[in-house]
């Protein structure tokens, strides 16, 4: 077990289940997909007049995206103040990494329609082949690059 | 009311990705590179839960408690679903930052992740600069 799971299972799987809890409540309250990378696109359309991101889809749920948002920020401010988590910890990723990365994953997120959340926890929870396929290629290429950050010198 | 709600379930999504440390980026780099599997517990258990609500949600409930409907999101088979995923995919093994986590980290006062919140906005905007009118 310690071999698999160096830091312990009990915060995984306890923050596994809240997740879940979270996107549950969203739909069993409101009837809502909670994916989070549409909301970098949606936001775009309260700026630019673009007509891909004038769609409907984007401009209907710009609000409720940046509401949902915004109680992520809150939740973990509510982990980071009652846990006392005040441990000093600190990003070490380099910023060329968290730039270049964001950037790329911020482009292929959109392009899949779905990431993490959209593919991985809604789509996998409502059993899409597409959504399980989008996630073990994901899966792959980010072990893969992972592994090449390292031998470039990254972190 | 349904506001509120929106706002509780992005508090509890944020929550639990703080507590389960998938807002740091280098235990999602260590997950990726095999010495930690502990994000499969974490997938794992939300997409159980999720899977729950989704599949008896719409039985138990004529709609939502403070909504019209029950959405759906079909996610497609097609060229971009698959390469866009390869191409998030690389991006996230850089960064180990995905979406989510990148937002919520701000709330742990991780500022760093600015950066990356900004660049995956850069990215979505030539994304959508790029696709055009589809």
């Amino acid at each position: 077990m310690e071999a698999l799971f160096p830091l312990g299972v009990g915060h995984y799987l306890a923050g596994g289940l809240i997740i879940g809890l979270g996107v549950s409540l969203l739909f069993l309250t409101t009837g809502l997909i909670g994916g989070m990378s549409t909301v970098f696109t949606s936001t775009w359309s309260f700026v630019s007049r673009l007509p891909f991101f004038s769609q409907p889809r984007f401009v209907d749920s710009r609000a409720w995206r940046l509401v949902y948002a915004a109680g992520l920020v809150l939740g973990a401010a509510a982990w980071f103040l009652l846990a006392g988590h005040d441990d000093g910890y600190r990003v070490s990723i380099p910023w060329w990494q968290l730039a270049v990365g964001g950037f790329v994953a911020g482009f292929g997120a959109r392009m899949s329609n779905g990431c993490t959340s959209g593919h991985g926890i809604c789509g996998m929870g409502s059993l899409q082949l597409p959504s399980m396929l989008a996630v073990l290629t994901f899966l792959a290429t980010a072990m893969v690059t992972a592994r090449l950050v390292l031998m470039f010198g990254g972190r | 009311m349904g506001w509120l709600m929106v706002l509780a379930s992005g508090a509890l999504f944020g929550f639990g990705l703080a507590l389960a440390t998938m807002i740091r980026p280098e235990v999602v780099l260590s997950f990726l590179r095999f010495q930690d599997f502990g994000l499969l517990l974490v997938l794992g258990g939300a997409v159980v839960v999720t899977f729950l609500a989704y599949r008896f949600g719409p039985r138990l409930l004529a709609r939502p408690l403070f909504g019209a409907s029950f959405g759906k999101h079909p996610s497609e088979l097609n060229r971009n679903t698959i390469v866009g995923a390869a191409i998030f995919g690389v991006g996230w093994g850089i960064s180990g930052v995905c979406p989510g986590p990148a937002i919520a980290g701000l709330g742990a006062g991780q500022w760093e992740l600015l950066i990356a919140v900004a660049a995956m906005l850069a990215g979505a905007w030539v994304h959508g600069r790029l696709a055009g009118g589809k």
